[in-house]
């Protein structure tokens, strides 16, 4: 046992943080519009669906015949990342204006709020595989579909007995980067001094000038963005995906947004890694099929102990 | 939809009529129950993502029915699917539709094991006999029920089989055996980590669930096992997934799988060159173009309605539909007489003689083996025989 410990403990702690900077940037969209809306978005999982297809798309049309290398790898990534972003990005801002904005001008509960969001997920995932997926990629909606390899799986460097993959590295950085410029956004500019102001008290905003509307369409859209880039990611290193691939990547995302404590970015991304590296790490005593519940235990565990999640504060705090 | 079987309903109606209008003369006495066409239902996963496995024996079926039906017999049968999407709710709440308002009067399919566990009671309550052409776990034979029937070997044959051909083949000293968490993929890894064992070879283990898409975990497992064979107990979908990414980390091991990933989308899942050399085995023979005899007859047949080659469990579908053809041309057209008249069904049909034990098992069980060359599946022969290439 502790044999298989020592033997696996650096391969799924790679495992791990690639998994977590995916749940992480997820997370990013869940915690953002709960900061700021108080509203548990459920079709946040759909919008990374849909970034994952933009990425398919552009992948296909690209049809890398062998693994690219130097510029034309990062141009292709980039290319992925943005498109995908920007896709996510409005299909998150149309998603508001649909489903949430009418019932938030009445003053619908909360709760109506919740109906309409799970509403859209499975309006969402229906569309996709009854009519989007077949117009998209020409293949039946349900199966699963397959991405073209365009990074080459070279191990970049060794860590004890593991060969850490380029794809495996473009994954943690690309994420790291994406999120310290979000949070750069967030902390440092007038658009996210208005996110913060609005996260903390609503009104006092709308006294001091700052339109609500405007600060829940651009919250949506970055968190949508994050949830694009994930899409592009996630097809660049599982390489395959699917009209149901938002459910359980969603509810791992918004675990660890609860987990690092919900309205909070930073505490997002500490969420994601970490619930990452514990089904990992889990898995290896008890085998890959307890991963979920290790995840789901470790989450009953931390709010127990702290029910506001591990960094616990939210939004409107964040300001260093 | 509604509108579609509206008309049908009206066509049935019409029929009905005239046939009663026919008899009339010769003094008819059976009265509105002497229906001229008999419902015969087929369930299974037509959309899903697993649905490669459901559309060959669907296109078996209906190649047989619309053969039958085009020699205008005296009853002619009415072919109508279910499409479970392979899921268990799903098939509870079609099958109460497809007795409850479609009244069928006998069933083929359900495709997968999960399905037809759960509703393998309600079949059985409401005495629909029903062949499946592709549900192979071991288990649903040891329930007692009357009405089930299937046409393929279970897991109990196929594991211990792929096991022996894998020990002969590669005389490993140890395996891994994975699985995903659905009722076919764990009783097929059992089967076969139970037959390693017996076989004196040292057996790991490791299960995901279904819905995984990153399975580095079990990647990490596998390769610090370092076994000389991994058998895979699944389907297709998650199969090709799982056989990319061991293949990306490195893990150059011989892959074999069962009947579940006998796809061409194992290999487009996990790339041509990752999938190359996979070993898949499966209680079914798929007919060639380079077939002969009643095999090629079909494989030019089923191209011509299907459209596409036969794949795997066509020839099954195509002979489940034939035994409930033979009932009802033997003018056996309720449940009850059909599900009598297949105690004793023994015909010869494409995939193998057809007749069925008491617990519903086929007679025939043998198991062939295929293996994944330059991305397309090649038959290698019957388990037995069959020897590995490179």
């Amino acid at each position: 046992m502790l044999d298989d410990f020592a033997n696996q403990f650096l391969p799924s702690t790679v495992g791990g943080l690639v998994n977590g900077s995916i749940y992480a940037l997820i997370a990013l969209g869940y915690t953002m519009v709960y900061g700021v809306l108080r509203l548990i978005n459920f079709a946040h999982s759909e919008i990374f669906m849909i970034g994952t297809f933009a990425s398919l798309t552009v992948l296909l049309a690209i049809a890398p015949s062998a693994p690219f290398t130097g510029i034309a790898l990062v141009g292709v990534l980039v290319l992925l990342i943005v498109v995908s972003a920007v896709v996510s990005g409005a299909s998150a801002v149309v998603l508001e204006a649909v489903a949430y904005r009418p019932l938030r001008k009445r003053g619908a509960t909360r709760l109506a709020a919740l109906i309409s969001a799970i509403g859209a997920s499975l309006f969402l995932q229906e569309l996709f595989a009854l009519v989007v997926i077949d117009w998209l990629i020409d293949k039946p909606g349900r199966n699963q579909a397959s991405a073209p390899r365009f990074v080459a799986r070279d191990t970049v460097f060794e860590v004890g007995n593991v060969a850490v993959r380029l794809d495996q590295v473009i994954v943690v950085v690309a994420a790291v980067v994406v999120m310290v410029a979000l949070d750069r956004l967030v902390n440092k500019t007038r658009i996210g001094r208005g996110i913060r102001a609005t996260a903390q008290d609503p009104e006092a905003a709308v006294l001091m000038g700052v339109s609500i509307d405007n600060i829940v369409r651009v919250t949506f859209m970055l968190g949508g963005a994050m949830a694009g880039v994930a899409g592009a990611l996630y097809v660049m290193e599982i390489e395959n995906t699917g009209y149901m691939i938002g459910f359980v990547l969603g509810i791992k995302a918004f675990t660890a947004a609860v987990l690092g404590g919900i309205g909070n970015l930073r505490g997002a991304l500490m969420g994601g890694v970490v619930l990452g590296l514990i089904e990992n790490w889990g898995a290896i005593f008890l085998g890959s099929q307890w991963k979920d519940v290790i995840a789901f235990t470790v989450l009953v565990v931390v709010l127990m102990f702290r029910p506001t999640g591990i960094l616990g504060e939210s939004l409107q705090k964040a300001r260093a | 939809m509604s509108g579609a079987r509206l008309g049908r309903v009206l066509a049935l109606a019409a029929a009905s009529s005239l046939a009663l209008a026919a008899c009339a003369g010769g003094g008819g006495d059976s009265g509105g129950g002497d229906a001229a066409t008999v419902k015969i239902g087929f369930m299974g996963d037509l959309t899903g993502e697993n649905s490669a496995i459901v559309i060959p024996p669907y296109n078996g079926a209906k190649m047989a029915i619309d053969e039958y039906n085009a020699t205008n017999p005296k009853v002619k049968i009415d072919l109508i699917k279910y499409d479970s999407q392979g899921k268990s709710d799903q098939a509870t709440s079609l099958i109460t539709k497809a007795i409850g308002s479609d009244k069928i009067v006998a069933l083929i399919g359900p495709a997968f094991s999960g399905e037809s566990k759960a509703i393998g009671g309600t079949l059985e309550e409401s005495k629909i006999p029903n062949i499946s052409p592709s549900a192979t776990n071991s288990g649903l034979a040891s329930n007692g029920w009357k009405y089930w029937h299937r046409v393929v070997a279970n897991d109990n044959d196929q594991g211990p089989d792929v096991a022996d051909f894998l020990v002969k083949a590669k005389a490993p000293k140890k395996a891994f055996v994975l699985s995903d968490d659905q009722e076919y993929s764990v009783g097929l890894a059992e089967a076969v980590a139970k037959k390693f064992t017996e076989k004196g070879v040292q057996v790991e283990t490791d299960k995901f669930s279904k819905d995984a898409s990153d399975y580095s975990s079990t990647v990490t497992k596998v390769k610090s096992a370092n076994p000389d064979v991994i058998f895979f107990g699944g389907y297709y979908a998650q199969g090709g997934r799982l056989l990319k990414q061991l293949r990306d980390n490195d893990v150059k091991t011989l892959f074999a799988s069962g009947d579940g990933s006998l796809d061409a989308q194992l290999v487009s899942g996990a790339g041509e060159q990752a999938a190359e050399g996979a070993v898949i085995a499966c209680p079914c023979n798929i007919p060639s173009a380079e077939a002969t005899g009643e095999s090629k007859k079909f494989f030019d047949n089923y191209k011509k309605s299907a459209g596409s080659d036969p794949a795997i469990y066509s020839t099954e579908g195509y002979d489940a539909a034939t035994a409930f053809i033979k009932a009802v041309q033997d003018g056996k057209t309720t449940s009850e007489d059909i599900n009598n008249f297949l105690t004793s069904v023994s015909f010869t049909g494409i995939s193998k003689p057809i007749k069925f034990k008491a617990n519903g098992e086929p007679e025939n069980n043998s198991i062939f083996v295929y293996q994944v060359k330059g991305g397309v599946l090649k038959l290698l022969g019957p388990s037995a025989d069959a020897k590995l290439e490179g």
